[in-house]
This record gives structure tokens, sequence and C-alpha cells, in this order.
């Protein structure tokens, strides 16, 4: 019979690794606490103002769907307004995002053809059903509004999640898309976690299945007049001013499916750092054409986290995930990668 | 959501994704409604493959729909039957749960359906 360790021993590592556990445990709570004021928070409430500047998708995203057969189910981790459920009508997407704002805003825009779309509204009376007997059965006969939706998008879907738990099943789809969404988590040990999740939501590696597409923001943009740039600081808070004048043009151009992204929701301002670990820097949002703006003394401004990403350092991330990468480069300010899971099911590969 | 969408889902709690009672999640006090989706056969035979069956069979018997076979149908077969074909789309594609629960049959945590948008946002706890 094998010894057992003696029972202050055992207490002594149980204490350890209950105080490491707890530690670690403060400081993840910490981090979430962090990002549900400097994330979450912040797109619940400019969610409309930020959908309205939002409809251009990136074309290394557009091609990465078209890329995909027909048929194929994918999720958009992070999907905001949903510009990227109706890209490619021949596949499913299902998209989630932390913010129940704009995934109602996402919703909402299921199943039209464009902004401009309007959604005809019918009353239907659903049929009665076989006699359910399960507690769990519906309202048989209610009636119900349906929408009538005529986009390809209509075979998507969106609902309210957050990246580190997703609450997709193992294995359960064919790609993955990750839009401007890891940058904006705080500690380097969850933007490895977020992309380990989505890695663990698609198929196991083949040719041309099981990727998963990745944008962050760039810290090297010598292209832009945001003035970041290879050596400075990562860790930023960005701030977005939520004009009222201009967030009604905004949506006015929205509607008519159009914008030009000359909205000002760009600001300088340099308070400093409102956290020890946080600079503040003046900033737009990757797909903008900025036109920095003066903000006036009376709209609202709201900082977001944004971790930007070095040269090499999302590759890097992703294979700490445990994925492989399959390819990976830059455009316009951002960086990006389509990885895949490490370990290939079937076929062995060196 | 549409019932296509439930089965992709399971829990959302770390440690109930490799119990397989949390999947598929059980639709509670569900209140239905069908949206008017165009058929095409098409992709309905290319989903079909990328879906888990049982679950599906299951989460059709709750919902109270008739009960589906045993297998799924093979493309051909799909094509032949436009009874199936019909049955199937509006199954996955056409019909919503609008308001209701979805229950995790492992840790037993419920989450909200509202205006047809399912809301896995975990209390702190449970993260």
């Amino acid at each position: 019979m094998a010894a057992l360790p003696s029972s202050s021993a055992a207490t002594a590592v149980a204490r350890l690794n209950a105080a490491a556990t707890a530690a670690q445990r403060d400081a993840e709570t910490e981090a979430e606490a962090y990002e549900r004021t400097h994330v979450h928070g912040v797109y619940q409430a400019i969610a409309p103002h930020f959908s309205a500047t939002r409809h251009k998708p990136w074309p290394a995203v557009a091609l990465f769907l078209h890329a995909q057969p027909p048929g194929s189910v994918g999720l958009d981790v992070g999907c905001g307004n949903g510009k990227y459920l109706g890209v490619n009508p021949a596949v499913i997407m299902l998209g989630s995002d932390r913010s129940p704002a704009l995934v109602a805003l996402a919703r909402s825009r299921l199943g039209r053809p464009d902004d401009a779309g309007i959604q005809g509204v019918t009353k239907i009376r659903s049929e009665a059903r076989s006699a359910a007997t399960t507690a769990t059965s519906t309202d048989a006969a209610g009636s119900a509004v349906s929408t009538g939706q005529g986009g390809g998008a209509a075979i998507s879907d969106v609902l309210v999640a957050d990246g580190l738990s997703l609450p997709f099943r193992d294995a359960a789809v064919d790609f993955a898309i990750c839009v401007a969404v890891i940058h904006h988590l705080s500690t380097r040990a969850r933007r490895q976690d977020a992309i380990r999740q989505l890695l663990r939501c698609v198929k196991p590696r083949e040719a041309g299945s099981g990727q998963v597409l990745v944008y962050v923001w760039a810290l090297e943009q010598g292209a832009s007049r945001r003035g970041w740039d290879e050596g400075g600081e990562q860790d930023l808070l960005v701030p977005w001013v939520l004009k009222s004048q201009t967030q009604a043009r905004a949506q006015k151009e929205c509607r008519h499916g159009q914008a030009t992204s000359k909205d000002v929701n760009t600001a300088v301002t340099n308070t400093g750092g409102e956290t020890p670990s946080t600079a503040t820097a003046s900033a737009g949002e990757p797909g903008d054409t900025q036109t920095a703006g003066v903000a006036s003394q009376t709209d609202p401004v709201f900082k977001r986290y944004y971790h930007l990403y070095r040269k090499g350092e999302l590759e890097e991330d992703v294979l700490a995930a445990g994925g492989v990468i399959i390819t990976s480069g830059y455009e316009r300010d951002n960086w990006w990668v389509v990885a895949a899971n490490g370990t290939p099911s079937s076929r062995p590969e060196q | 959501m549409k019932v296509l969408t439930l089965n992709f889902l399971t829990c959302a709690v770390k440690s109930c994704k490799s119990s397989s009672d949390s999947f598929p999640l059980h639709p509670k006090d569900a209140e239905l409604a069908k949206d008017d989706v165009e058929i095409n056969p098409q992709l309905l035979a290319n989903v079909l493959p990328r879906l888990d069956w049982n679950a599906l069979r299951t989460t059709s018997t709750e919902l109270g729909f008739p009960s589906l076979p045993d297998q799924p149908p093979s493309p051909e077969d799909l094509t032949a039957d436009e009874k199936m074909l019909q049955e199937l789309h509006s199954l996955l594609m056409e019909t919503q749960i609008m308001e209701g629960k979805l229950v995790c049959g492992h840790c037993g945590h419920e989450y909200a359906i509202r205006e047809g948008i399912a809301n896995f946002l975990l209390p702190s706890h449970l993260v």
C-alpha cells in the first residue's frame, strides 16, 4: 500500500493551493471589475452611437467569411451590431456579445437586406401542437408576432454571452471570427483564455476547416494620426465622445446605409492615467477614417480600455492558447491571425 | 432564438461542459414564434450533418413538435421528401423561442430568453 502523505504536509499543501487560488481569484475579480467599468459599461452606454458608426466590414474579414463553404456554421464572438452576420448569406452565423444593448441592435438588423430595409411584421397564430405533456412544453395556441425576414442574415442568430464563458459546445462550429474584441481584455491570461475559448468551439483542424480569425488593434500605427507606434505604451484608456448631434447624424446616415464615418468620435485628452498602469490617449476606432474632434464641455466622454498588440504578440497568444497559426498579417492599424487547433484529430502532422 | 441555434449551445458554466447532461439545454415556459424564412433545400442539406441529431430530437419533443425519425435523413431522402424538408425547415430556421428559459440539466442554472434573445451571462459565483 502506498504511503499517504502525512496529514500536516497535505494540509500545508492544501492551504498553499487555496492561497494561490484565492490570489488568482482576486486578480480575476479585479480584472473583471475593471473591464466592467472600462469596457462593458461603456459599450452599453454608447451602443446606438457606436453602432451607427459601424457598418463597413473589414475587407479581410469579408474575404474570410466568403471563403467558408455553403452551409457552414460559424461564430462571431463580440459581434457588436452584427455587421458581419449577413456578409455571406450561404453560411449560418451565431453572433454573441457581452453587451445586451448591442445584441438587441444586432437582432433588429437580422434579416434585413440592408440598413434601409423595413421588416414586415405579421401576426400569426401558432397552430395547436400535438399535446405535449412534458413540464417544458410550450404555450400551444398562443398568438405571436413574427417578423418577416428576407435578407441573408435571416438564418443567423444572436445571443448575449461573455467571451470567456462561451455557451457553445466543444467543436460545435466550422469557424469563428472575433474582430476588435480581445484587445478589450485587461490581462494577458484573459486574452489568451479568450482565444482558447474560440479554439474550443471550432472543429478540429482539417483542410480549410476549423479556422478562427482574430483581429486586434495594433500598437504599430505609424500611418495613422493617433500617434501610437512601436515601443509605446500598450495599455490605454481610449475616449469615446458621445456627441448628441453626431449621434443623430450618424444614425441618419446609418439608415441611408452609406455613412462615411466622419463622425467625431475622437477627442484629444491628456489627463494622465486613471489607473497606475494605464495611460490615456487620443484615439478613434478600427475601421474609421478619423477626424480628430474637440469635445465640448457637455459631451459625455467614455473611456474604453485597450491593449494594443505589438508585432508578434497575437501569434504568441494563439500558441499559448494551444493553437497553430495558419496565416497572419497586418491590415490598417490591426494585427490579424487565422488560427486552428494545435492538435488535429484525424490526420497526424508534424 | 432559433431552434437551430439551440443545437449548438450548452451551459456557459465551465465545469458543466464535460457533462453530457448539459446538452442540449432544456426549454422551459417557452413562447414560440414563427418567422417566414425562404426555404433553401441545399442549405438545409448542408446544415444537417452539422447538427447533433439526438439533441434535436430531444428539443423537438420538448417544444411539443412531432417526434423526428431516429436517424437524420440523407441528402437524397431530404430532396425526395417534401414534407420532411418543410418540417425541418420550419423547425430549424423559422421557429423562434421568444420568451422563456433554457435550463442546464447538469447544474440546473436557468438562462433567460427575452424578446428572442438568450442571455448567457453568469452570476459571479458561477464564473
